[in-house]
């Protein structure tokens, strides 16, 4: 059975694969400027989702709580980021106060709130909807409906000479390799630290890593905290990219649960598949689709859901 | 069935008697506003949340995709009906309202498909992102659902000289409406499917070993209250007089949840319950908060329910009760059968 399994879902990669290189060959002849554009347009979105995903994921596969805030995180980080950055006059203290600052309340939420409710999703899945609720009218209180800009500093603005296409953003290629270097250090904090070690023996055994002695409600405030501050810093990121107005929590939330759904919950690696297939799609679907973008986002996640409820990567 | 439970059932047919009576005469002692704007529209938002308590308080599924499905009914009534769009079919009220319930049945019935073979907090991932889509999808697309600005001129029709879009009778229309589906959903849940349902809510292993199908189990549901939201759907597109994605949007799928487990996610009245106290606040909170921190203070109250009574105000209401009459504990599910827990093997 597991090999049949396994030789259709290669078929169906195959398939997919051959409709995505002949969709590519068609957009290459008919304008190769504009295609190369897209995808590198689409790859910088999709770093920007792995960003904001990576902190779900990592916050879901150890405390098995939905996180349903963290678009708000975004947004908030956003605001603190532009606020400091406007008052200071420098991006990168901007950046600093928006990551710890959420980080911060991402450990005030998980100590004083998640911490008296363990095991018990739905009720953290529903008081997390209430918290982005009261935190995005909040926000709105705070700074207004305003659409707002983040100039991130002068030697990232302008842009670098790529081939093909000629020109490109330095700050695009910036987020793209900032985004890679964050995978991997989380790959390396998980992977090769002392936290990395407890926050996996949590993901996999609670109880026995606390029989162990370690204190697991530290351990989960911290990870908590490294995943809204990822948020965060996403957020400062992503408002000097696009813009920050009220509705942008929906949005990355959207991505985010999204990313997850299709790579898999708490794998690294399945959140970056599953953002670089979300990314791309959505931006191809805005350049060469414009009024159904959205239908190949959610055309690939009811695919996954269907063949793979637990997503590409996720574990059975 | 003892002596004791009997008087109750008797109580409880007084109960239901006195609400029905009361809810028929609220018109004649109500003004226009309290009619239409509180009275119908508490009846409308309470049957879309009943949907989502058949979901969540029987099936264990919590749906946040009901308010897409109705306001997806809207949208679809809009095209196949009267309504001021170019696109529109123009069909008569009696074929475009039926069309427009089914075909929501059917997409509630997809949405369905993609979420019921996950569990748990997987089912509220699944259907916020498949709600956030359709919004988005709504929003962006023109040819169809001409984006950002909706379909205008939908109208209740015209019977028999009687023009339901008055505001009586469109609270009977709606309170019929209402009644119907708050009717179905409690023999529904009485019934061997519902009973079935309640078994999967609780140990679908036991259940699958016993010979059910669970996951069809859980997509038939999704289709009745895909139906039951979409007949909401299409009382709150006469009501609006148009569907707009904001009718879909993030705010109002949540404002479903909120109702549903305000109220309280275990009686079907619950979503009514929640309707009533919902709407009075939204239209009343300008007293206590001034209108612009609406969300603010719904949010809070949100919060403080989930936190501290995750009955909703009906638990709230049955603990004081138990309190008042000094009663111990009764260990008692809401179809008055004794709730045996069995440890999952």
């Amino acid at each position: 059975m597991k090999i049949h399994k396994r030789k259709v879902s290669a078929i169906v990669y195959l398939i997919v694969l051959a409709l995505f290189a002949t969709f590519a060959a068609w957009a290459i002849t008919d304008n190769k400027n504009l295609f190369v554009t897209v995808s590198m347009n689409g790859l910088t979105i999709a770093a920007l989702y792995f960003l904001v995903a990576i902190g779900f994921t990592l916050i879901f596969g150890l405390l098995k709580n939905v996180n349903l805030t963290h678009g708000s995180l975004y947004l908030l980080g956003a605001y603190l980021g532009y606020t400091v950055a406007d008052l200071s006059g420098s991006w990168l203290v901007g950046v600093a106060v928006g990551t710890f600052g959420v980080g911060i309340v991402g450990f005030l939420l998980q100590v004083l709130v998640f911490r008296h409710m363990q095991n018990q999703e739905l009720q953290q899945a529903l008081v997390t909807i209430a918290i982005s609720v009261i935190l995005a009218d909040l926000m709105l209180w705070g700074w207004g409906s305003d659409i707002y800009q983040l100039d991130p500093p002068d030697w990232m603005y302008g842009a670098v000479a790529i081939p093909v296409i000629g020109k490109y953003s330095i700050y695009k290629l910036f987020i793209l390799g900032f985004s890679i270097s964050v995978g991997l250090g989380l790959w390396l904090l998980l992977n090769k630290t002392y936290l990395g070690v407890m926050i996996r023996a949590g993901v996999d055994d609670q109880q026995m890593l606390s029989a162990m002695g370690v204190n697991v409600h530290v351990v989960f405030a911290l990870t908590f905290a490294i995943g809204a501050a990822i948020a965060g810093l996403s957020g400062v990121i992503g408002g000097s990219l696009m813009s920050i107005t009220p509705g942008e929590d929906t949005r990355y939330l959207l991505a985010s649960l999204v990313v997850v759904i299709v790579g898999g919950m708490g794998s690294i690696i399945g959140t970056a598949l599953g953002a670089i297939l979300i990314g791309l799609s959505e931006q191809y679907g805005l350049a060469y689709a414009p009024t159904y973008g959205v239908i190949f986002t959610f055309i690939i996640m009811a695919a996954v859901l269907i063949a793979r409820p637990q997503g590409l990567l996720g574990r059975e | 069935m003892d002596i004791f439970s009997q008087i109750r059932n008797s109580s409880q047919w007084v109960f239901y008697l006195f609400g029905l009576i009361a809810l028929l005469a609220y018109p004649s002692f109500a003004n226009n506003f309290f009619v239409f704007q509180i009275g119908a529209l508490s009846l409308i938002l309470g049957m879309i949340a009943l949907s989502l308590t058949l979901l969540a308080g029987y099936g264990g599924m919590v749906s946040l995709s009901q308010m897409s499905i109705a306001g997806l009914a809207g949208y679809f009534l809009a095209l196949f009906g009267e309504s001021n769009a170019v696109q529109s079919l123009q069909l008569a009220p009696i074929i475009a309202v039926p069309a427009a319930i089914i075909l929501a049945t059917l997409v509630a019935s997809f949405f369905g498909l993609l979420s019921v073979r996950t569990e748990g907090v997987y089912t509220i991932m699944i259907t916020l992102a498949v709600g956030v889509a359709t919004f988005y999808f709504v929003q962006q697309n023109y040819v169809i659902f001409n984006g950002f600005q909706g379909l205008s001129g939908i109208l209740p029709p015209t019977v028999f000289g009687t023009n339901f879009k008055d505001p009586v009778p469109f609270y009977y229309v709606s309170l019929m409406c209402a009644v119907l589906a708050y009717v179905f959903v409690v023999s529904l849940i009485r019934s061997p499917f519902g009973v079935a349902l309640q078994g999967i809510r609780d140990n679908p292993r036991r259940m699958k070993a016993l010979g059910y199908n669970i996951f069809l189990h859980r997509i038939v549901t999704h289709s009745i209250a895909g139906a039951l939201a979409a007949t909401g759907g299409v009382l709150l597109a006469w009501f609006n007089g148009f569907v707009s994605p904001g009718i879909v949007g993030v705010d109002a799928m949540i404002n479903i949840l909120i109702i549903a487990v305000i109220g309280g996610l275990n009686h079907p009245i619950g979503g009514f319950v929640g309707a009533v106290i919902f709407i009075l606040l939204q239209n009343f909170a300008i007293d206590l908060v001034g209108s612009d921190r609406f969300r603010l203070l719904v949010g809070c109250v949100f919060f403080l329910i989930v936190i501290f009574s995750p009955n909703g105000l009906i638990g709230v209401g049955s603990k004081i009760l138990n309190w008042a009459k000094k009663r111990p504990k009764a260990s008692e599910d809401k179809m008055g059968m004794e709730v045996i827990k069995v440890d999952d093997v």
